[in-house]
């Protein structure tokens, strides 16, 4: 195995709605800055990687109207994801494990805000016996986060403290969107949105695009002061049919996180990508994180949840932590489909 | 045959998805000017090119397109060829003929089809202009060019257009 590290992440503040700029104009800053930062040379990274889809842009080849912010003349060696930016991620680390480049720009993009996204995600599920039902990304996981308080798994307090925590903490964030001080107490006191989910419970509709520079050690060591090293990397997945599943469970989370390597050593902190309070309360069981990891500094998606975009900005985010000294070793986490179906673990230290 | 042993082969589930499209600062510029009768074109800050629409962003150089260009409604023939089978998205009378029309000023082409000639008259290197619909009717789409007209002007030669071909 090559050691990767993440070289540089730049993202745009993640709002409600970017309104004025297209998707090109949201990535032309980003991927400047980022490529910037990398300290390796545009034309010397050896593979661009993205992750996205049309169903938010609402037009077709969406994604390839997007590499006219890369700067993809003469042609690049390029590639693109149907998923969360952290897949792209993966397969820009896979390119450079197979020794075909030193060095690969990743990015994702997204404006959630000019579609119906709930109802757009329900798409995501299987086209023949269950979206014509309509399930929304809000039921769908609404039926788990009843399961789980069924079971006795978590309580709604449980839920509302992951929400207070998230949004307190994306007060030190200035790219986070949804943020401030909440009282527990008061948010148990407001209506259901999709019972048994108070909308402190849901993440906000996000707008934003991020992107990263990963490269092989002797490239990454060149060019970067502190890189941060990717020391395992692994993407799991549990069945399409959700009734086949046990919802208040991830074993997809447990046995990437195991893959990954995420028990070989002590972690400081962990980027879950838990668009749904209750989430977090599952992932945290499913990758056995104790009480002194500290979840989330970024608030996380309940603070911001660009979709597509919101895993790799928990990657981004770790990398920001441990760069800036507030931790050696961290777990980000991303995950894409209904009720955390699919999953991907990303162990990262600091020299 | 049994039902059992016959297979679904039609099953209808109606998919609808809503979006309020925003086109961005460099494409909401053009779609304003193509309101007005006007074609807005963006230069790129670093190499100059002028692209029509704009995106925001030069392709080539990951730069962006910050100078706005006012361009010609004449342009000149890049491609073309003549369409004998009918197609849902384009209301003409068939046959017709569709040309890929390089606008003076701008360094990519715009699609266009090409009337008031005979097809077998139309060439690489022809020069065209714009025809618009009458004012009144004009909305925030390039549509509101119905066609291009061949112009009394010196075929363009085949070298200074080689580069858009
Ligand atoms: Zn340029």
């Amino acid at each position: 195995m090559r050691d990767v590290a993440v070289v540089s992440y730049a993202q745009t503040p993640f709002v409600r709605s970017e309104r004025a700029r297209n998707e090109v104009e949201m990535l032309m800053p980003v991927i400047d800055e980022v490529v910037e930062k990398s300290g390796i040379e545009r034309r010397k990274i050896g593979f661009t990687c993205s992750g996205s889809t049309d169903y938010l842009a609402g037009q077709s080849f969406s994604f390839v109207m997007a590499v006219d912010a890369v700067g993809a003349w003469p042609p690049i060696c390029e590639s693109h994801v149907e998923m969360d930016g952290a897949w792209a991620l993966y397969e820009a680390w896979v390119k450079i494990q197979c020794g075909e480049v030193d060095s690969a720009l990743v990015f994702s993009f997204g404006r959630s805000s000019m579609g119906e996204t709930a109802e757009t995600m329900t798409l995501q599920t299987d086209p023949y016996t269950l979206a014509p039902l309509g399930p929304d990304a809000i039921s769908m996981a609404a039926l788990q986060a009843r399961a789980g308080l069924d079971r006795g798994l978590w309580s709604e307090r449980e839920m509302a403290e992951v929400a207070v925590r998230s949004r307190r903490d994306a007060l030190r964030n200035p790219e986070a969107q949804l943020k401030g001080e909440f009282d527990v107490d008061e948010i148990l006191a407001e209506p259901y949105l999709v019972s048994p989910l108070r909308k402190h419970d849901c993440p906000p509709v996000s707008d934003g695009a991020a992107a990263a520079v990963i490269a092989a050690a002797d490239v990454a060591r060149q060019a970067c002061e502190k890189p941060v090293w990717i020391r395992g990397i692994e993407h799991r997945l549990d069945s399409h049919q959700p009734g086949s599943r046990d919802l208040t469970l991830s074993p997809s989370t447990k046995a990437a996180g195991e893959a990954a390597g995420a028990s070989s050593g002590r972690l400081d902190i962990a980027e879950l990508h838990a668009p749904f309070s209750h989430q977090e309360i599952i992932l945290k069981q499913a990758l056995g994180l104790s009480d002194s990891v500290k979840i989330n500094p970024s608030g996380g998606a309940l603070a911001a949840n660009p979709i597509l975009t919101a895993g790799l900005a928990r990657i981004g985010e770790a990398s920001r932590q441990i760069v800036a000294g507030n931790g050696r070793r961290a777990l980000a986490h991303a995950t894409s489909g209904p009720c955390l179906q699919q999953n991907l673990v990303c162990i990262l230290e600091g020299d | 045959m049994s039902e059992e042993s016959t297979a679904v082969t039609k099953l209808v589930t109606p998919v609808r998805v809503s979006y309020t499209y925003t086109p961005g600062v460099a494409t909401g510029k053009f779609l304003r000017g193509i309101r007005r009768g006007k074609i807005i074109g963006q230069a790129c800050d670093s190499c100059g090119r002028v692209y029509v629409p704009p995106r925001g962003a030069c392709p080539r150089c990951a730069s962006p397109t910050s100078q706005e260009v006012e361009l010609a409604h004449k342009g000149t023939i890049i491609t073309f060829c003549v369409v004998r089978v009918p197609s849902e998205n384009i209301d003409a009378e068939l046959p017709y003929c569709a040309a890929s029309i390089l606008l003076d000023g701008a360094d990519i082409t715009l699609f266009g089809l090409i009337q008031e000639c005979k097809f077998d008259e139309v060439r690489i290197g022809m020069r065209v202009e714009a025809v618009w619909k009458p004012e009144s009717e004009w909305e925030y789409n390039l549509a509101n060019i119905v066609h291009y007209r061949p112009i009394e002007e010196p075929d363009v030669p085949y070298e200074q257009i080689k580069e858009y071909s």
